[in-house]
């Protein structure tokens, strides 16, 4: 499975954490794609805790962290 | 040693204190998180401090900005924060210059300074600011909130932080933010700011990321 976790206003209305099976996932964005996350809502995309892009490469037993853009001041 | 630095000691110790005093920073942007971090700059003795805002106070800021006061409504953000400085601690030197930031300024403004402390409430401007810090090979200590959440870290020349935090397209869902919020930022701000001008180690290119609502902190290696 791929444990996908999610931070500050992403977690409106989503878990926490989600469990997602690796089953058409190549990339973290097909991730975004399934939890029907708009790719402009994340600013910070960590696989097992360093930075990525969305066409980076995922695969079973990743942690993929989400987090949106903050930018105020 | 001055009374008023009494309390600084020994969580920093007199050279460092001496070496705060020798430092010039540049603070850009003069409201929610700039009020904080000027007033935080100023009392801890950091020697000279340029502030830099083109906007003045207006009622929808009172809820979050440490400068601003009813009595304050359409006065100039940078020339009350040179004001405050000089209330609070008159061994500061300060210089408010009353313009907003841009691509033509931005290098002027930057002249001279050993760090820059990003204040700033938008994308756009940081990006401005990132790359005026990257051409002039200074350090910004980078500060972002957006509701119960904020964040920080330093960017030093080559670490391209805001074009890793702000990648093309990327949108604030809304522009809310609460009081207790750019207050945190700007401690983190300030404390990394004081350990990288006093030699101190640090972590360059380490976003910290605060979740207040959730009560979460999280360290997020970006470099």
């Amino acid at each position: 499975m791929i444990e996908v976790r999610v931070f500050a206003t992403l977690r409106q209305g989503r878990d926490k954490v989600t469990l997602l099976s690796p089953e058409g996932i190549a990339c973290a964005g097909d991730i975004l794609d399934r939890m029907n996350i708009p790719q402009e809502e994340v600013s910070i995309l960590l696989i097992n805790g360093f930075h990525h892009k969305p066409e980076s490469e995922v695969k079973d037993g990743d942690i993929v962290a989400l987090f949106p853009p903050v930018g105020g001041g | 040693m001055d009374p008023r630095y009494a309390r600084n000691v020994p969580a920093l110790s007199e050279a460092e204190w001496e070496l705060l005093r020798r430092k010039r920073v540049l603070v850009v942007g003069c409201g929610g998180l700039g009020g904080h971090l000027i007033d935080m700059l100023a009392r801890i003795g950091i020697g000279s401090l340029r502030v830099v805002d083109g906007d003045a106070f207006e009622p929808s800021n009172l809820n979050r900005q440490l400068l601003s006061e009813v009595s304050l409504l359409g006065v100039g953000k940078a020339q009350t924060a040179a004001e405050r400085v000089r209330r609070v601690n008159p061994d500061v030197a300060v210089h408010a210059v009353g313009e907003f930031l841009t691509e033509e300024n931005a290098a002027a403004l930057l002249a001279d300074c050993d760090a820059v402390l990003d204040g700033l409430d938008n994308i756009q401007s940081r990006q401005i600011l990132a790359n005026a810090c990257e051409r002039a090979g200074i350090p910004l200590i980078y500060g972002a909130v957006n509701g119960w959440v904020a964040q920080a870290a330093i960017s030093c020349p080559g670490d391209h932080l805001i074009d890793l935090l702000y990648p093309d397209g990327a949108a604030l869902k809304n522009k809310s933010v609460l009081s207790f919020t750019p207050a945190l930022c700007a401690s983190m701000q300030v404390s990394l700011c004081v350990k990288l001008l006093t030699g101190r180690p640090v972590k360059t290119g380490t976003l910290y990321f605060f979740d207040l609502l959730n009560q979460e902190f999280e360290i997020i290696p970006m470099t």
